[in-house]
């Protein structure tokens, strides 16, 4: 078998992981946007999309972002400017902090956390206060409607995605993501290891929780609430323009895909393929090709995701704020209490 | 115990925890200071974004997350939240301050002082040997589930009766 065997120092690890880390972040959100955003979206509509730019429209992303980054950026007269402007980098400060703990193959790796599926839980949580504090910092009723509607949204339904991911960690024995990808890839059912073991298998309840959890984190239809341009003409974001909004917009898609990756390494099992296939024995074992197919694996895993996340949201209608809530704290946070307990008392039974 | 050896002292460790010190104690004097509800409650949020990088320098990395997730991610959200449904007032407020703050001084002085005091007398001349890796959260969770499973229950009945108490003082009808 193959192996690369090459020592790299320690600024050049340092090197790979700032521009894996910029990669990771910012090539799914492209992605996302031109194949599920501009064309999936239009073909859904009966309609060609972008066309123009580029062969296919492939090159209308660098249009946009080039038109984006031309125009003025406004504040308004009456907006608090200095937090004005923090607001977005918070936004997008914690997508890339959030980024640090997936794993992307058996060395490919930002940092090994111990408590890896807690930090990201709990990074993922501090995006609210940008959220709140753009809505109020923009001067405007909407914006302040769509920054409180977006905090409300986001503390109920963060919830149900904690509590989904712990029947995982139960099963898993580990909060570490690098352990979970591992386990799931050495596992096998009723002793046929052909396609290891995912978690999805027997926690598919936490999965469903998990993804409709962060369908609503991510502000998309149907739990478009805080940013319903109907009505709050695009919520805390109204007053944002040029790179600003920029920011916003890469920021939510590319959370999106960072999800998509916690998700992918949580249930699907991550950047790994089952170790029987090439007998290998533990981590340790896996061959140094997998820092090269891992990532791969991982990129089609979240466009799988990110396109069923898209999916629901080109088909849904919007949920009213009293059916969200309900959901969240009448529907959602109970099951996932029963995943948990199920979950307990069948890896004790067993 | 016998007095620290130079080649033991970290100086990353000791250069980080001022600097992150001096931030904490910037952000503190700002958010008593300040004018502006929402701005105090952004500098609480780097006074205890703070906190958690010491707990980090510390090797102490589960309650360094616990730290975020719990004072960040929810408290601090919640204060926000709070403020912008109650009073959104951008700009400068004047009446921030009641006749009553300068009692806060010597309150807040004496409760630093009793906790230097505390601490100095627990660990007179000691030296803790720091960790070469941050403590596993099987070790935590082997801890609190064994030796400390009855204060653990207990803090969790009691965080629960608040939390029923609340609601129940919360709706009136």
């Amino acid at each position: 078998m193959m192996s690369i065997a090459l020592e790299i120092p320690y600024w050049g690890q340092s090197l790979l992981r700032v521009l894996g880390g910029i990669g990771a972040v910012l090539l799914p959100a492209g992605t996302i946007v031109y194949l599920f955003l501009f064309k999936m979206m239009s073909f859904m509509q009966s309609r060609l999309g972008p066309m123009e730019a580029g062969p296919y429209g492939s090159m209308q992303l660098l249009a946009e972002v080039g038109k984006w980054l031309q125009k003025e950026d406004i504040i308004p007269e009456n907006a608090d400017a200095k937090i004005y402007k923090l607001a977005p980098v918070i936004v997008l400060v914690s997508t890339f902090l959030l980024v640090v703990v997936v794993p992307f193959g058996p060395d490919a790796l930002f940092t090994d956390f111990s408590a890896g599926v807690f930090y990201a839980l709990a990074i993922g949580s501090v995006s609210v206060i940008g959220i709140l504090v753009a809505g109020w910092s923009s001067a405007n009723k909407y914006s302040l409607l769509g920054g409180l509607r977006a905090a409300g949204q986001l503390i109920a339904y963060e919830l149900p995605m904690v509590l989904a991911v712990v029947g995982v960690v139960i099963q898993a024995g580990s909060m570490n993501l690098q352990q979970i990808v591992v386990a799931q890839n050495s596992g096998s059912i009723f002793g046929w290891d052909g396609v290891g073991f995912p978690f999805v298998l027997t926690q598919f309840v936490g999965f469903l929780i998990f993804m409709i959890a962060v369908q609503a984190e991510l502000t998309q239809v149907p739990f478009d609430m805080p940013i319903a341009e109907s009505e709050l003409v695009s919520g805390y974001m109204t007053e944002y323009s040029g790179f600003r909004f920029l920011i916003f917009f890469i920021g939510e898609f590319a959370t999106a895909g960072v999800f998509a990756f916690i998700a992918s390494v949580l249930f699907l099992g991550g950047w790994g393929i089952p170790f029987s296939w090439f007998g290998w024995e533990s981590l340790d074992a896996v061959d140094g090709w997998m820092n090269i197919v891992g990532p791969v694996i991982m990129l089609t895993k979240m466009l799988v995701l990110t396109g069923i996340i898209m999916w629901v949201r080109f088909s849904y209608p919007r949920f009213r704020e009293d059916q969200l809530q309900k959901f969240a704290w009448k529907v959602l946070i109970p099951l996932s209490l029963a995943n948990i307990a199920v979950t307990a008392i069948l890896k004790v039974a067993i | 115990m016998s007095s620290m050896l130079a080649a033991d002292v970290n100086v990353a460790q000791n250069v980080g925890f001022y600097i992150i010190a001096a931030i904490m104690v910037f952000g503190a004097l700002r958010v008593v200071s300040g004018r502006n509800v929402v701005h105090t409650a952004l500098w609480l949020v780097v006074v205890l974004g703070g906190v958690a990088a010491q707990y980090l320098l510390a090797a102490a990395e589960f309650v360094a997350i616990s730290q975020v997730m719990v004072y960040i991610g929810a408290v601090m959200v919640l204060f926000l939240f709070g403020i912008m449904l109650t009073r959104a007032t951008i700009g400068e407020e004047s009446d921030l301050n009641n006749k009553n703050w300068s009692i806060g001084i010597p309150v807040s002085l004496l409760l630093a002082g009793t906790l230097v005091w505390v601490i100095v007398d627990q660990y007179r001349g000691e030296v803790l040997a720091s960790p070469d890796e941050p403590m596993s959260t099987t070790a935590i969770s082997d801890v609190f589930l064994r030796e400390g499973l009855v204060p653990f229950l207990a803090l969790s009945f009691v965080l629960l009766a608040a939390a029923i108490g609340a609601i129940v003082l919360a709706r009136k009808d």
